[in-house]
């Protein structure tokens, strides 16, 4: 599934990324990479841009980004 | 020169020592840098700029134990690869990139222990430097708080020894360690950096060899990764033909088809997140960050609410709480004015300290109070992350001007000045974005506009209720709005036509609420109380005093004799209290003769034919020309014409303007005319210190020039509709 169909409450790990954009980029310098774990923090009005949690911190992006990543739900408890 | 040596004060001598080593201070964004560096150097900091790039380069002396280093405030990071210009000249200066500039001698690296995660993969980075390196964890707080122990002994093994001290900056706690560290860093070994890609550093050595060491390994290693960076160009032009196949092949060999950048966060990633794992005894911190609030703010809704809810407070404030300060500082002024007048008596220097420094300074000065309450508001939204969290609630909304979230910060910023509002686009990483950004800028209501609202608006709209608000608040709302539509109308105009590029893209990393720092907002807003003061004390004043000058001079020696007979022949036939109204009244019509007579009434009547479709007469011509190197300074002027000449019943600026008339005895501020003022500086740009900052941010001044011209014609253009379709 992509980033931007997370739900709230789930943590997930991102599996696979599309790095081809720039913003892409950009996020994976923030920490989006392979193999870390997020959350969905929030959304702005109208779902749109997205706060997802990584280590308790919050990145801000846009659907468009979110749908560059794949991921899969962790099992919970962690 | 040796007359000039002599008088260089001995003190100042003996001070002077060899030359101290400079420690770079950096860290994340947020991450508590610039609050530690202030910590550091306490008051003896100079700031300037960077020959060639605009970015503010703070430098501070920190002494301790007889020990001197000059410290570097460089901007946030992420990682040596620039996203924009901010993060561009603080890689340039760790690389030592910069003209003139040696590379620091030292690294001071501050991590935020809540933001461990990005911390680590920036520090592991600087370490490759070869730099001695001393780390600073700050926010332990806040992060025991949270429930993250952080075992940093362990932390310290896996960052090849570097030292670590926690500190609390805001309360000084882990000071006195640091500072003992920091003192002792610049002769320390540097550390062995971790190795999180021993295939890049290969490349990278074998590649420097190879070119006969024309650049060392950090060097290669940004050309490989940082492929369309100036530095990379640079390097492209340096090698021949054959140095640039050899650094083609070595790219495609370590990253294949993978994007460099790509490759070289998800290898620095995958360290820092085995490290945080280490060294973190307990994980809950998926889970930790919901507090009450920042819960609430999540909720899309409730955020947005709050956002203008917050916005409608600070405006509202800025009115109701000034109000006794500024009866207070005005009642000051008034009976200067008048103590003044008793003691000098008539005559040219009377009126020049009374009407000219008094009147004039003083018109300005009482705004200092709204002024600061708005700088408070605009500082503690600032430092308590909620300005970073309003880019992400308007991205939305900015999209459809062509422009992101991150142009909301500067934007909201220039409510208080366009000055720091145009100096925050530097965050926005498009050019074309972020000249957009400065030209919207100035459009937002700034303080300077304040008193010039005011002033019109409590002479001229009166204080009744309409449902919960007051009209004054609503007009004064209406402004502020036409100042953001007017705003985000030039963005999108621009983004349609000269500056069209691409969608501007949206990556942040957004602070957690925190209690903003006393000590940081007072400092703050005792720097902009003194900007302030100074500019009412020199450009203000300057202003103030010419046009006293100009309005007092030439004095006509025949409105004199005549105003003489008439008072003699006054006499004559009146008595009492009639003499002495008809005096009064004789004398003020004598003045108003001389000030339109002088060179100030002279001038604003050969203008005056250009705003006369507007409205004005000349001396709001003279005071509107008069205020373009600073828009408040129309309140000083209209202070310093109108108390010249003005009946003796008159006392206050606003009870003189709404009986001002034309020379044939029309009302002069009637309620178009007051609307197009109004709006006249809502639109235009007359403020000589934005200007010079849009020509230093944007490097050309082709810009300020477009900006002034567009802003002014605007402003122009909606006076004069408001005005032709409104009388």
């Amino acid at each position: 599934m992509q980033l931007s169909a997370i739900k709230s409450g789930l943590r997930y790990v991102i599996e696979a990324i599309d790095c081809r954009d720039p913003a892409v980029q950009r996020l994976m310098m923030l920490g989006l990479v392979q193999g870390t774990e997020v959350e969905l923090g929030g959304s702005a009005l109208g779902g749109d841009p997205l706060e997802v949690r990584v280590f308790g911190n919050a990145i801000s992006l846009r659907r468009e980004q979110a749908r560059c990543f794949t991921v899969a739900p962790v099992a919970s408890g962690g | 020169m040796v007359a000039d040596s002599a008088r260089i004060p001995v003190q100042s001598i003996s001070v002077r020592r060899q030359p101290a080593a400079r420690v770079a201070v950096l860290g994340n964004p947020n991450s508590g840098k610039s609050t530690l560096f202030n910590r550091l150097t306490g008051l003896r900091q100079k700031t300037g700029n960077y020959p060639g790039v605009t970015v503010e380069r703070h430098v501070g002396r920190f002494d301790h134990a007889g020990e001197s280093l000059e410290l570097i405030d460089l901007p946030g990071m992420f990682a040596l690869s620039a996203h924009s210009l901010e993060e561009r000249v603080a890689a340039d200066i760790a690389l030592g990139r910069i003209e003139n500039e040696a590379a620091p001698d030292a690294i001071l690296a501050v991590v935020d222990a809540t933001h461990l995660y990005q911390s680590l993969a920036l520090v592991q980075q600087l370490m490759e430097l070869g730099k001695p390196v001393l780390l600073a964890l700050t926010m332990t707080d806040a992060a025991d708080r949270a429930g993250t122990l952080i075992d940093i002994e362990r932390l310290s093994e896996r960052l090849g020894g570097v030292p670590i001290c926690p500190v609390v900056a805001t309360t000084g706690q882990g000071l006195n360690r640091l500072r003992d560290a920091l003192v002792d860093l610049p002769g320390q070994a540097p550390p062995a950096a971790p190795d999180v890609w021993p295939e890049l550093g290969d490349a990278a050595n074998r590649l420097a060899a190879e070119l006969d060491g024309t650049f060392n390994r950090i060097e290669i290693e940004r050309a490989l990764i940082d492929v369309d960076s100036m530095f990379a160009l640079d390097v492209a032009e340096r090698l021949g033909a054959d140095g640039n196949a050899k650094l083609a092949a070595a790219r495609e060999a370590v990253f294949g088809d993978v994007p460099p950048l790509a490759a070289e966060a998800q290898r620095r990633y995958d360290w820092a997140r085995d490290v945080l794992r280490d060294v973190t005894q307990s994980q809950p911190m998926l889970a930790s960050w919901t507090n009450g609030l920042a819960r609430l703010v999540n909720q899309p809704w409730a955020g947005t609410a709050l956002l203008f809810a917050v916005m409608a407070v600070v405006f509202q404030a800025v009115f109701a709480w000034a109000t006794p300060l500024m009866d207070f500082i005005d009642g000051t002024t008034g009976s200067l004015v008048e103590a003044t007048n008793a003691w000098l008596g008539d005559g040219a220097f009377a009126s020049f300290v009374a009407d000219g420094i008094i009147a004039g300074v003083g018109s300005v000065i009482i705004f200092l109070p709204q002024i600061l309450i708005l700088f408070l508001f605009i500082i503690v939204l600032e430092d308590s992350g909620f300005l970073a969290r309003s880019a992400y609630l308007m991205d939305r909304a900015m999209r459809s001007v062509g422009l992101s979230g991150t142009s909301i910060i500067p934007m909201i910023s220039s409510f208080a000045c366009a000055v720091p509002g145009i100096m925050a686009t530097r965050v926005i990483p498009n050019r074309r974005d972020r000249i957009a950004t400065i030209l919207a800028a100035p459009f937002m209501t700034c303080s300077a506009r304040l008193p010039v609202y005011a002033l019109l608006i409590s002479a001229f709209v009166p204080a009744t209720k309409v449902g919960v608000m007051n009209l004054q608040g609503l007009v004064l709302f209406g402004l502020y709005l036409a100042g953001i539509v007017g705003g985000l109308a030039t963005a999108l105009l621009l983004k349609k036509t000269a500056l069209r590029g691409p969608k501007p893209s949206f990556a942040l990393l957004i602070p957690e609420f925190r209690r903003p720092n006393l000590q940081t907002v007072g400092l703050q807003l005792l720097s902009r109380a003194r900007v302030f003061l100074r500019r009412a004390g020199t450009v203000i004043f300057a202003v103030a005093v010419i046009v006293w000058a100009l309005g007092y001079f030439p004095r006509s020696e025949t409105i004199r004799t005549n105003l003489a007979r008439d008072i003699a022949a006054a006499e004559q036939t009146l008595a009492g209290a009639a003499l002495e109204a008809e005096v009064a009244t004789l004398s003020n019509v004598a003045a108003a003769r001389q000030l339109e007579q002088s060179y100030l009434g002279r001038a604003g009547k050969s203008v005056q034919p250009l705003f006369a479709p507007l409205g004005w007469d000349w001396r709001v011509s003279a005071a509107v020309i008069a205020s373009f190197p600073a828009r408040e300074v129309v309140v000083a002027v209209l202070g310093t014409t109108f108390a010249l000449g003005a009946e003796a019943d008159e006392d206050t600026l606003s009870t003189r303007l709404a009986n001002a008339t034309h020379s044939d005895g029309r009302t002069l501020f009637t309620l178009p005319m007051v609307a197009g003022l109004l709006l006249f500086y809502a639109f235009c740009l007359q403020c000589a210190a934005t200007v010079a900052t849009i020509r230093r941010e944007t490097n050309s001044w082709r810009w300020p020039i477009i900006a002034w011209v567009y802003m002014t014609a605007v402003g122009y253009l909606s006076a004069l509709a408001v005005y032709q379709l409104g009388s």
